[in-house]
């Protein structure tokens, strides 16, 4: 337990604040926390974080409670486990997860906590945590699909404090540094993050000097209150008393061939309160996917998600944590024993928001979408360069790819789109810059979005063609089972990759490998997941789904699928298609299933090779 | 004597200025626009303005115009329909749009994503490739897009954009298909990537392209109509375009490239209160220009408006240098709701537009806008200078009685004084997107507002930003016009060139300027202006290697003659530090180079008002009841055009002319200036800011 050194000893007082107060408060923290985005993006050099935003920042309460932030992590925990006094200027970092009570999930993060101190109090914190490129170890991008421990994963930082009191502690940075491939990267895009953390830290003084402190930090109590009073209603509207909800999905392997990995999630409300229980997901995974999270994240995630639809204004925040009980089963998938591998959570972190679309859709209609989140497909490029200017530098490329958004309720899914905030696709122009490739294409894929009334998004195909020797690695999942459909809407398709070597013949690659040579003129697909549909294929307008023909978003045999007849041109043959929509619907026995994940588990292993080329994995086994 | 003629056409209003050029007296004109052809509005206003002035026409020697069409073009989706040919392989560019979805987790759930400015059944590909050094990686296949253009042909498209991988290395393979579609399809407007936007990141170059196609053919009918017809009309006068930029080109250069086009009207208003804030003795200003249903911000620093690289209109964001205006929902339309979940109060993004308009308007809104708690504060007197427009306070309070009840707060009138609050908040932080976020403190500037509404709030705002004194220019409503007319010619030369400073001499950078400063002058010498006359700025974007974003820096001319990779290195640094409170030591990298060429700035007689001592009663019309922080409050309406120079309003009052209102709360004065200009202060204050540094 960290012990904070505050000057100022008199604590601080709860005012009665006015809503207008509350309202300008609630607006100064959400411009502050842009403007942490803004300033890492506009300072970094690892495309990761510059080109793509593959960071999160949060502002929090004395006590460290999220009052403005979006996404996965959580600084009560972190103090929990910090030994040690902090204080005025002090700046602490680390990458460890086993040491932050899952803080962070996997070492690549590098988390910075600051404490913001006005007039000799802590009246709360900064933190900000980024995705570094590379943090040393056995494979470039340090994220090696066959880890088995957290020692593969290259450098992990324990809690301490990168700055003492303001002053730079340059050995330790120096030591961290020695341990990465890429360090001007890190060192800049560490300098960021803290640069990042003090304008919020700066912003959030001003607002002090402007209401007083006491009436700020009695706001910050409001404004978490605002959240809990909100998820109270809601949960009363959302959950039946009594009536556990549950869902089940999968992560197809693991990195060594073990798999489907069963990840289960059971929400029941009780009163005010609900209790969200993983009991029956797998035990920890012997490969890297692990998603070691914990009870706070759980609530941050859930919230996320019952609250941004409701009030898409409403600074979303960590208040309703008391409403929310969770139950997360020791050596578990998602609570993996010391040191099993972590590096490829992100498998889980989108399965999670896809167990919580299939959960909360289902008594919640504004929230039913399809599934959309096979995970944050990584493609990974590095070696030396054989000749030029450049002969015998080394190149390293992280790069996070899209696919189709799922069928929602207010529409078709957007086509090759991020479903995770702020993040961009590289440029092909910035990469053929930087890096020895060349993009032939870089199209979405036709037919690949679930059909329904509103078509999930297709998913992309990016094309690399490599222009120096060198290896790739590659995660990603949803290649096996599929990107569900919601009520009547059909499934997506499957993510895939492969290469196509100079030599003509053609190489399917599992959805996670890594060093995998590739040669000069070696074409490696990158084909992502199409979203799942979302209604009835039959009920969407005739002109559309021909539009989306002429668009060559689907092919005229994928119209059929809508039941509607035409040709390439997208001219329909109405009567045609009437009578197609006649004898589909007629074929029907009964309602449309308000989950369709296609074919069942069995025949989707017994077809693995078939229809992937890739063997099925292996059952899971207790390690 | 001769007359030079700012025009500005708004969505309701089109304003014209006429200022006689020895005297510096002006005349303002005001009529409706005409939206469906907005030439025959601004024809009818000049002739209304020169009978008001008792000249003719012929005297008017040139008519200045900050113009709308091109951004009206793209919020109301009425372009052209624009083909566009890509690389083989990227036909989905806009489709997948950088894959960007706004907002937080879970935001795709509710992103309605808006559709391309070029369809994608009007986007073919053809096969060719350059690669990113410039070399041709694989021809281009002629025959292939012959029969591409042909099929966009035979769709109906208005307008061609073209837009490759990497042509900003290269532009051959772009012209050639130029030169083809000329042929194939005939007299129709071509905007080629390489032509519109060379610089490296293929979709905001092509999206920027296709925005110049979709608005090209407009903004070329706009400005042929409104040539021809001035000329029609007996006026001899040069035609000149306000663009983004805050410069005048002629109508030619306009229309060439319209999609510097899109910020020409709040670049009017930015540029105007550069002028006024000039003649007011005041260097260093923050601008906001409150209108209906936005506000407009910006910075002016030393009396030059911060520029940007990037324009953005409604869902669209280009790649255009503009004055760097942000845009942000709130207005004296927008619309105070309060969601049931939260309880909170919110105001705008949504407003209640022309029609049905604030409550208090009478035509049918009965939603609460900012207008209306306006109203039942007493900041807006029911009974206006002029008497055009009375305000119903009825239907206001009962618009507002709804926040009231849905928030719990106990009255009308702190309902009210809630929307009035919030909004000013929300305007409050775009002025932090320009000032703070950029390492700016609000209190090292003056706070200047115009537009209809923004004098009503422009004390309040003066509080929450510290940027003393508040001023209110003469005729805040026409500002717009004024900058139009103040404004010089202008014209720039950009080259992307990505070096590293130990790839680059000191003699190699002079040369790259030199050499696009001959390019900008080559247009303004067109234009009749003598070389001499012409003022030559440049400015390179920098970042450390590796960096994905630049920061401009701009280079002295005299420092270029010396060892000027140097002093940018500094330069780069300093500006680093002042942004992000640290510095690396990667190497400089140069990224963009751009030489500005400008003419002479008009000669113009600034007015100046009779002096009148401190006391202005002479100008008080009577009294009036406001209500201020929870308490009503004795204030004095006064009549702007009546106060002299040196006169001191003491707030509370409220200050009344022909299209704007100002408010004076307590504790503050407002001094008039001998320009026109009101400045208020508060009582007990320190020193001004803005005319520091």
């Amino acid at each position: 337990m960290a012990d904070l050194l505050q000057t100022a000893t008199e604590p601080l007082r709860t005012v009665d604040v006015d809503v207008i107060t509350l309202d300008l408060i609630e607006n100064g923290l959400r411009s502050a926390r842009y403007e942490m985005d803004e300033v890492l993006f506009r300072t970094a050099l690892s495309p990761g974080i510059r080109e793509q935003h593959d960071e999160f920042p949060l502002i929090g309460d004395p006590e460290g409670k999220m009052v403005v932030g979006q996404f996965g992590l959580s600084i009560p925990d972190f103090l929990d486990n910090f030994e040690g006094t902090i204080e005025e200027g002090d700046v602490l970092m680390t990458s460890d997860p086993y040491s932050c009570g899952a803080a962070i999930s996997h070492a690549n993060d590098w988390l910075v906590v600051m404490p913001i101190y006005y007039e000799g109090r802590i009246v709360g914190w900064a933190s900000q945590f980024g995705h570094m490129s590379d943090v040393g170890g056995k494979t470039p991008a340090s994220m090696p699909t066959d880890a088995r421990t957290i020692f593969e994963e290259g450098v992990v930082i324990p809690p301490f404090k990168l700055y003492k009191k303001g002053v730079l502690d340059e050995d330790a940075l120096r030591i961290i540094l020695n341990q990465v491939r890429k360090p001007d990267w890190n060192r800049a895009d560490l300098n960021g993050i803290v640069a990042a953390c003090r304008t919020a830290s700066r912003r959030v003084q001003e607002m002090c000097a402007r209401f007083g402190a006491d009436t700020y930090t009695s706001a910050l109590d409001a404004l978490l209150d605002r959240n809990y009073r909100a998820m109270k209603t809601l949960l009363a509207l959302v959950f039946e008393e009594g009536k556990p909800l549950s869902f089940t999905d999968y992560i197809d392997d693991d990195g060594r061939g073990n798999g489907p990995f069963e990840l289960t999630m059971t929400i029941t409300r009780t009163g005010d309160k609900v209790l969200i229980d993983l009991a029956g997901s797998s035990p920890q995974a012997e490969g890297p996917i692990n998603y070691y999270i914990n009870e706070n994240l759980i609530r941050m995630f859930f919230g996320i998600y019952m609250i941004t639809v409701a009030d898409p204004q409403i600074l979303w925040n960590d208040g309703y944590y008391p409403l929310v009980d969770v139950n997360i089963p020791e050596e578990s998938f998602w609570k993996p024993k010391y040191p099993a591998a972590l590096n490829g959570r992100n498998h889980g972190i989108g399965r999670l928001f896809d167990l919580f679309g299939g959960l909360l859709g289902q008594s919640n209609p504004d929230l039913l979408n399809g599934a959309g989140f096979s995970s944050s497909p990584h493609f990974m490029y590095s070696g030396n360069y054989s000749e030029g200017e450049r002969k015998g530098d080394w190149f390293q490329l992280y790069s996070i790819g899209f696919g189709g958004i799922p069928g929602r309720p207010v529409g078709d899914g957007p086509d090759g789109h991020s479903l995770w905030p702020s993040f961009v696709n590289i440029p092909c122009e910035y990469l053929e810059s930087y890096y020895p490739l060349r993009i032939d294409r870089w199209e979405t894929v036709t037919d690949t979005g679930g059909a329904g009334l509103h078509r999930g998004g297709n998913g992309v195909d990016v094309s690399y063609r490599f222009l120096e020797p060198g290896t790739i690695a590659i995660h990603d999942d949803r290649w096996l089972t599929y990107p569900w459909g919601v009520l009547g809407g059909e499934p997506g398709a499957r993510g895939t990759k492969w290469i196509e070597r100079a030599d003509g013949t053609r190489e399917v690659l599992p959805s996670k490998v890594h060093d995998v040579d590739v040669a000069r003129d070696d074409v490696l697909h990158f084909v992502t997941w199409g979203g799942g549909g979302w209604g009835d294929p039959l009920e969407r307008e005739v002109d559309l789904v021909a539009l989306e023909v002429r668009r060559g978003l689907i092919s005229a045999e994928g119209a059929r699928r809508y039941g509607v007849v035409c040709d390439e041109a997208g001219t329909v043959d109405a009567q045609a298609t009437e009578a197609l929509r006649a004898e589909v619907r007629s074929g029907r026995d009964g309602e449309r299933p308000l989950f369709d994940k296609g074919p069942d588990l069995e025949t989707i292993l017994a077809n693995a090779l078939e229809e992937t080329g890739l063997p099925a994995p292996t059952a899971p086994k207790p390690l | 004597m001769t007359f030079r003629l700012g025009v500005d056409v708004g969505g309701t209003f089109t304003d014209i200025l006429l200022i006689n050029e020895d005297t510096g007296e002006s005349f303002r004109g005001k009529t409706s626009s005409t939206p469906e052809d907005q030439s025959v509005g601004v024809l009818r206003g000049i002739e209304q303005v020169c009978r008001t002035a008792g000249i003719g026409t012929d005297q008017v020697r040139a008519v200045l115009h900050g113009t709308t069409v091109a951004t009206n073009a793209i919020l109301e989706k009425k372009g052209a329909r624009v083909g566009l040919v890509t690389t083989r392989g990227f036909r989905q560019i806009l489709q997948i749009a950088r894959s960007f979805v706004p907002g937080g987790l879970a935001g795709w759930i509710i992103w309605p994503k808006p559709e391309p400015l070029a369809a994608l059944e009007d986007t073919v590909e053809v096969t060719e490739r350059i690669g990113s050094d410039g070399q041709v990686v694989l021809e281009l296949d002629e025959d292939d897009v012959r029969t591409q253009l042909a099929r966009l042909r035979d769709q109906g498209i208005q307008a061609l954009s073209i837009s490759f991988i990497n042509a900003y290395a290269n532009d051959r393979h772009e012209v050639r298909v130029a030169e083809i579609a000329a042929e194939v399809l005939g007299d129709i407007p071509v905007s080629r990537s390489s032509a519109v936007l060379p610089e490296l990141r293929e979709y905001e170059r092509t999206l920027t392209t296709v925005a110049n196609a979709y608005v090209q053919g407009q903004v070329s009918r706009y400005v042929g109509n409104l040539e021809r017809q001035l000329h029609g009309s007996g006026l001899d006068a040069d035609l000149s375009i306000l663009r983004s930029d805050g410069g005048l080109v002629s109508a030619g250069i306009a229309a060439d490239s319209p999609v510097s086009l899109l910020l020409s009207g709040p670049a009017g208003g930015v540029t105007g209160a550069a002028w006024v804030a000039e003649q007011a003795g005041v260097e260093n200003i923050l601008t906001f220009d409150m209108g209906g249903t936005s506000t407009d911000v910006a910075l002016i620093q030393g009396l030059t408006p911060r520029v940007g690289r990037e324009t953005t209109v409604g869902d669209l964001t280009v790649r255009a240098t503009s004055l760097d205006v942000r845009t942000v929902g709130a207005g004296g339309g927008s619309i105070a709701h309060v969601p049931q979940l939260t309880q909170a109060l919110r105001v705008g993004p949504q407003s209640a537009g022309a029609v049905p308009g604030p409550a208090s308007y009478g035509q049918g809104g009965t939603e609460p806008t900012v207008t209306d708690a306006d109203v039942v504060l007493g900041y807006l007197p029911p009974q206006l200078a002029g008497g055009e427009i009375t305000l119903d306070v009825e239907a206001a309070h009962a618009a507002v009685k709804s926040i009231a009840e849905a928030t719990g707060l106990p009255s009308v009138h702190a309902a009210a004084e809630g929307i009035y609050d919030i909004v000013n908040e929300n305007i409050f932080g775009a002025l932090k997107l320009v000032s703070t976020q950029q390492g700016f403190d609000p209190r090292d500037f003056a706070l200047m507002a115009f537009g209809g509404a923004g004098p009503l709030h422009a004390n309040a705002l003066g509080i929450l930003t510290g940027a003393w004194p508040v001023i209110i220019p003469p005729s805040p409503g026409v500002l717009a016009a004024y900058g139009d007319a103040t404004t010089s010619m202008r014209d720039e030369a950009v080259q992307t060139l990505i070096r590293r400073f130990g790839e680059l001499t000191d003699a190699e950078l002079r040369d790259l300027l030199h050499g696009l400063a001959g390019t900008a002058r080559q247009s303004l010498l067109e234009a009749g202006l003598p070389e001499e006359d012409l003022t030559v700025t440049y400015a390179v974007d920098l970042r450390y290697h590796g960096q994905g974003f630049e920061i401009p820096v701009t280079v002295d001319a005299v420092d270029l003659e010396g060892a000027a990779l140097d002093v940018l290195r500094k330069a780069f640094d300093a500006e680093h530090d002042r942004l992000f409170n640290f510095l690396l030591t990667n190497e400089h990298e140069l990224v963009t180079a751009r030489a500005t060429v400008s003419g002479p700035r008009p000669e113009m007689a600034p007015t100046v008002l009779a002096e009148g001592g401190e006391d202005p009663s002479a100008a008080a019309r009577r009294t009036h009841e406001l209500w201020v922080e929870g308490q009503e409050v004795e204030a004095t309406i006064y009549d702007r055009h009546k106060l002299l120079a040196g006169n001191v309003v003491t707030g509370p009052a409220v200050v009344a002319e022909m299209d704007s209102t100002t408010l004076v709360l307590p504790g503050h004065a407002a001094t008039v200036h001998p320009s026109g200009s009101l400045l208020i202060r508060p009582i007990d204050a320190p020193a001004d800011s803005g005319s520091k540094d």
